[in-house]
């Protein structure tokens, strides 16, 4: 985009921003953006490194110590067969880390694509192809989740590919509205005078253009697809043992929360509360950002 | 209307397809690795199963609508009465949260609107915004910690004693109702605030209060009732959600309702279950989309008076 911009016939001297420059000042200067990334990249940094600062391996089990209560040496206490609650809840982002963002790029990609073409084409395609999509975006994702998990089995695979679908209607529809306002402006026309094919008019004329409503779109979708990612592994439908991932644990663990072992669901829990704040809070900020 | 009836259809074909993609065979599957052929192949003949798909669907589809569900794979009786008993007992408890939920998130979304920008707004948003993005077991495991394990004010299940009254049983559905209650909160909150905010900024308020009527009437005959609208859009909307937040919620305390039947069948792969659970709820959200268009037109002057004409 800066390329663009530097041959563009703006004076040099006017020092003038490009658009995507004046985005990302203007999220710098936001707070609930900023604050919503450093909690982001605090998880992503735990999900990369997590085992090199890891007091103890996530995995290994010590029954002698099961259960212990949060103590010096064990901060957060043991779980059931005595691995470290600490240990696993750094490690433990790891694999919602790369489910929920694949699943996102998949929701966006497909979305987009199903957005482009309803947009542009509109009539009898976007008529059938927007009723259907508006049908299956009643469904709730635990629904589709619970049907396609029992029909293929579990795998990171079929629930990125679960969530990635029941996301891109969403985005398709965001990705919709944008392109119906942009195919009635005048480089579209041209595009069109010029016997440019339907796809390029569509990917490389329209698509530039409608890039801010997506990003707005996907960021607030990674915050859902977390959230998503998270209820599959507690329903022992997501991410499978021996993951030490957050969801998985709980679903371990809760049974006994009776006896009062908090320790091993609280700490797991309030990881995935951090990560779904930052993440909403970041998105905030793009939306912001871009809508100024 | 007729795009809940198509969401149905589509429902119930995935719901179909669902349960006729699973690897390996219904029989392999309840009787295990080491069953005969032969009895494999008679139970798949008894269950219907190695029938053609079109007329497998069909046969159930019309049969589901004469109100036969069909008999269960794991229970090996008919699955209506288990399908009937878990609807009513989670219309209970959404029940228990929708009557918690709307009048106080219209509350907290009105006083919102009313204190625009000041401390209370910024709680009341912000707040909202954050609770409502959690998912509901996060929400539910720290609740269950705090009011039943730490402070031991409520049960942590939600299975009441057997003959339990009236009473009883709303005293073990308010901690299961609580992370429903958070996270609709802040959709309906939101969306009353800006209502409010929208009405209290048209020209019909202006003129009221400038006429001179007092504040009080103002809010009430004039702002509220044209702020609510969309609100109760929303509400309607939001039984898809519950639904899937009965799934997660019921799981997590063990509470016998649809969602939890659809829950256990899925983990048994016991399909004729499975299907008529989730083709019910289905329809449960069909039939609260029309009350939802049908309340949206009684209470909107605009809409009733054209159909009158």
């Amino acid at each position: 985009m800066s390329a663009v911009q530097s041959t563009s016939p703006v004076p040099d001297d006017t020092r003038r921003r490009g658009p995507l420059a004046e985005v990302f000042y203007s999220l710098l200067r936001s707070r609930t953006f900023l604050v919503g990334l450093a909690i982001v990249l605090f998880w992503v940094a735990c999900a990369l490194f997590g085992e090199h600062f890891a007091p103890y391996d996530p995995l290994a089990d010590d029954i002698i110590n099961a259960l212990a209560p949060p103590s010096s040496e064990h901060w957060f206490g043991t779980d059931q067969i005595g691995r470290d609650v600490f240990s696993r809840v750094i490690v433990g982002s790891r694999d919602i880390l790369t489910v929920a963002p694949l699943a996102t790029l998949l929701a966006t990609v497909a979305g987009t694509a199903l957005g482009l073409i309803t947009g542009y084409f509109r009539g009898l395609v976007d008529d059938v192809v927007s009723r259907i999509l508006e049908a299956f975006m009643a469904i709730p994702v635990v629904i589709v989740a619970l049907l396609a998990i029992v029909a293929l089995g579990t795998s990171k695979t079929t629930v990125i590919v679960v969530i990635g679908l029941s996301f891109a209607p969403i985005i398709a529809r965001t990705v919709r509205s944008a392109v119906l306002a942009e195919r009635e402006l005048d480089y579209v026309a041209a595009a069109q005078l010029r016997h440019e094919s339907a796809l390029h008019t569509m990917f490389v004329e329209i698509l530039p253009n409608v890039i801010p409503p997506i990003l707005v779109e996907t960021t607030v979708r990674l915050g859902y697809a977390i959230f998503a990612v998270a209820t599959l592994s507690f329903m022992g439908f997501g991410i499978q043992p021996p993951s030490p991932d957050w969801g998985l644990s709980i679903s371990n663990n809760y049974g006994m929360i009776g006896g009062g072992f908090w320790w091993t669901v609280l700490f797991d829990a309030l990881a995935i509360a951090s990560l779904v704040i930052g993440v909403n809070l970041a998105a905030d900020g793009v939306h912001g950002a871009l809508n100024d | 209307m007729s795009l809940s009836l198509v969401t149905l259809f589509l429902l119930s074909i995935m719901v179909f397809l669902g349960g006729q993609v699973l690897p390996g065979n219904v029989g392999r599957a309840i009787l295990g690795p080491f069953a005969d052929q032969r009895a494999v192949d008679a139970l798949n003949h008894t269950l219907g199963v190695d029938r053609p798909l079109l007329t497998q669907y069909w046969g159930w589809i019309s049969n589901f609508v004469q109100g036969d569900m069909g008999t269960s794979y794991i229970f090996r009786s008919p699955v209506a009465p288990f399908v009937i008993d878990a609807l009513g007992n989670s219309m209970k408890l959404a029940a228990v949260a929708f009557v918690l939920v709307v009048p106080i998130g219209i509350l907290g979304g009105v006083v919102a609107a009313l204190n625009l920008n000041r401390p209370l707004d910024r709680i009341i948003s912000l707040g909202g915004l954050s609770v409502t993005v959690l998912p509901e077991f996060v929400t539910g495991i720290i609740l269950i910690l705090i009011f039943g394990v730490w402070l031991r004010w409520l049960p942590i299940s939600a299975a009441w004693p057997r003959n339990a009254g009236f009473f009883t049983q709303l005293y073990y559905l308010i901690l299961p109702s609580l992370p429903l209650f958070l996270v609709l909160f802040g959709y309906i909150a939101r969306m009353a605030r800006s209502g409010m905010i929208e009405a209290l900024d048209s020209d019909y308020t202006r003129t009221a209060v400038l006429k001179g009527l007092p504040w009080r009437t103002v809010i009430w005959r004039h702002v509220l009732r044209n702020a609510l609208l969309p609100t109760i859009t929303v509400i309607a909307t939001q039984t898809g959600y519950l639904i899937g937040g009965l799934v997660v919620i019921e799981t997590l305390f063990r509470y016998q309702g649809i969602g939890s039947l659809i829950f256990t069948a899925a983990r048994g792969k016991d399909f004729p279950m499975l299907e008529s659970g989730i083709l019910t709820i289905g329809i449960v959200y069909a039939v609260a989309t029309l009350i939802a268009d049908f309340l949206y037109s009684m209470l909107n002057p605009r809409i009733r008076l054209e159909s009158d004409q």
